[in-house]
């Protein structure tokens, strides 16, 4: 689990549209209950910020659920969904655990560690990728394969890798986003 | 062949919109339990069924609903575990993707059995498209009179909600859910009191899984015995089975419980068959944690008899030479596969997902990591072997939940069975990397 809190970060506000929507989110919950939207809350303010979790990004969620900044700290270094560091525009979390691992999965991350000349939890120095090491996505019959924003990737190889980075560098790539809940 | 109740209309196009499920003979049990059935007469249906858990646990759901408290004036909450996260398991995923109205369906049934008028979804994080397919799904669902107040002018007033997580493999324990869906760190609870008595907000609790749930639709369209007609023994009705690895057919399948292990595998029917010619070295049946079986325990048990798909079958044996139905998340290896590399591996995952909270798990899981790694990379010892047998045995039973018996299974059943392989790592060290590292062509980084 991620341990370390990021204190670094400009001034977070959510945008007006994801802050109505946090507030429908906690009107699912009982009355009093609204720290239940936390996750969702998170994962929001997550993609408003830039793909990560910056101290102001969570005291501004602690504000908005009305629960105090610790309550949000301990639950964002919980959930590794949760970037506590900046990443690029796109970070590509390849799954290695054993199903995916005696399908290939090894070498597909390491090849793309090679091509982008980056290791795992690196970004590349143009801002665009970074590369994560996730455990089990429940992919495993359609291994090796990779998440991306809110989608799957997966029957991946050196070829769908380079055509990949290819379409992301082209602005082809749909990494998918919260306002299609 | 065989029956299928959950995937009979898969892959019927559209079968994902309310319109072709609904025409297909979708919301029929709800139309049913409301209107010709009490909320008891459901449940004993389901215990009729022989229904188990399909999460793992296997334990029979309609007694678990019959532990369900039910003190006046408060709120009891059905809880779908989506959480879908053990190694191998990825069947909850397709019935969402492709039938998210079988599993809203369920919801709506199964509350109404629970009495419980306020439901959740609990699905990992990383399914986020699946958030997606299921609220489109319940807004239909509303739309359609099915959700909501007074559902078809039954007086049965139901809301349904989605509630997708971040990651934390843990949270598919009962307990860890429902911390994580109060908006916190996914901490398991110290049982009794057990989620039927104090579960979500204090409040009676069931928590199941979504096969578990989506199975209650044909259980209350047929009745209870129709589907305990299917399968063998305490094992009715059929199973989704995850299934992966060195296969030529990977994917989902749904089967009657007590097809043969060997037509399982081998059958073009289901998996196929091994990739690329290859001959079966070993199989891990039920998710991850469950034993894993060297190849001449997968196809027959101990006393020679044919092992079949069931939960009594593939637990025969106990864990000196069976494992267990588990999940359903059936991982084939071929004769490559090192059982070292792959011990290591979801050791890791097991170090990476402990929550932190019992000694016995937290470093334990870390020690077993590392001391698999070192063998895997030439510098074990052979006293490590049963070190690392030791280490599991003190993690086993004592911890608050069943995560560390989930990582310490998999480590003591690869030494009972596969103790040579460990032997040989520690012994010819140079040979077996270059074994390895010749498969895998790369060094993956400690910790990774």
């Amino acid at each position: 689990m991620n341990a370390v809190v990021g204190t670094n970060g400009t001034p977070f506000r959510y945008s007006e549209a994801a802050l109505a929507e946090v507030r429908d989110l906690i009107k699912k919950y009982p009355e009093g209950r609204g720290k239940s939207a936390i996750l969702r809350a998170l994962h929001i303010a997550q993609e408003e910020n830039h793909g990560w979790l910056s101290a102001p990004a969570m005291d501004h969620v602690a504000e908005v659920l009305s629960i105090t900044p610790i309550e949000v700290y301990e639950v964002a270094s919980f959930y590794s969904m949760f970037n506590l560091e900046p990443v690029g525009k796109y970070v590509l979390e390849f799954c290695q655990t054993g199903p995916c691992a005696i399908e290939g999965a090894e070498r597909i991350i390491e090849y793309t560690k090679q091509k982008l000349g980056v290791g795992k939890n690196e970004t590349t120095a143009d801002g665009m990728f970074t590369i994560k090491q996730v455990e089990c996505l429940g992919a495993c019959g359609y291994a090796p394969m990779m998440q991306v924003g809110e989608f799957f990737h997966e029957h991946l190889d050196e070829a769908k890798i380079d055509q990949f980075i290819d379409d992301c560098r082209a602005g082809k790539i749909n990494k998918g986003t919260w306002k299609m809940h | 062949m065989g029956r299928k109740l959950l995937l009979e209309h898969a892959h019927v196009p559209g079968i994902n919109t309310y319109e072709v499920y609904r025409k297909h003979g979708g919301y029929r049990s709800v139309e049913k339990a409301l209107k010709s059935m009490t909320p008891d007469e459901v449940v004993e249906e389901v215990k009729k069924s022989g229904l188990r858990g399909r999460g793992g646990a296997g334990f029979p759901t309609g007694m678990k609903w019959s532990f369900l408290a039910k003190p006046e004036g408060v709120p009891r909450y059905l809880v779908c575990n989506a959480d879908e996260s053990e190694p191998g398991t990825f069947k909850d995923r397709f019935l969402m993707e492709k039938i998210p109205h079988l599993l809203i369906e369920g919801m709506i049934t199964s509350s109404y059995a629970l009495g419980a008028n306020t439901s959740y979804i609990y699905i990992r994080g990383e399914y986020s498209w699946i958030v997606f397919i299921l609220e489109k799904a319940i807004k239909e669902a509303y739309a359609a009179g099915w959700l909501g107040k007074n559902i078809q002018g039954s007086g049965f007033d139901f809301d349904l909600y989605v509630n997708p997580g971040a990651g934390a493999y843990i949270c598919g324990e009962e307990t860890a859910l429902i911390e994580s869906l109060e908006g916190k760190r996914g901490n398991p609870r110290i049982k009794p009191p057990f989620p039927a008595v104090k579960g979500l907000w204090q409040c009676p609790t069931v928590v199941n899984n979504v096969e578990t749930i989506a199975a209650v639709v044909p259980i209350v369209n047929d009745g209870g015995e129709e589907y305990a007609k299917i399968g063998i023994g305490k094992s009715t009705g059929t199973k989704l089975i995850s299934a992966s690895g060195n296969i030529n057919k990977p994917g989902v399948y749904e089967i009657e419980l007590g097809v043969s292990v060997e037509d399982f595998i081998y059958s073009d029917e289901w998996c196929g068959g091994i990739k690329r010619g290859k001959r079966l070295k070993a199989c891990v049946p039920g998710g991850s944690s469950v034993p894993i079986l060297p190849h001449f325990l997968v196809t027959k048990t101990a006393a020679g008899e044919n092992r079949l798909m069931t939960y009594e079958s593939l637990a025969d044996g106990g864990f000196a030479t069976g494992s267990m139905l588990g999940s359903g998340g059936f991982i084939v290896y071929d004769e490559d596969q090192c059982i070292v590399r792959n011990t290591w591996n979801f050791s890791r995952f097991y170090h990476h997902e402990s929550c932190g909270q019992c000694s016995p798990c937290r470093e334990g899981t870390g020690w077993m990591e590392k001391v698999l790694w070192r063998m895997e990379n030439g510098q074990g010892k052979l006293s490590d072997i049963d070190m690392l047998a030791d280490i599991a045995k003190k993690i086993e039973g004592n911890t608050i939940c069943p995560l560390g018996d989930a990582a310490a299974w998999p480590v003591s059943a690869a030494i009972r069975h596969f103790r040579e392989e460990f032997e040989w790592h520690v012994n010819e060290p140079k040979a077996c990397m270059e074994r390895n590292y010749g498969l895998v062509k790369e060094r993956v980084v400690m910790g990774g």
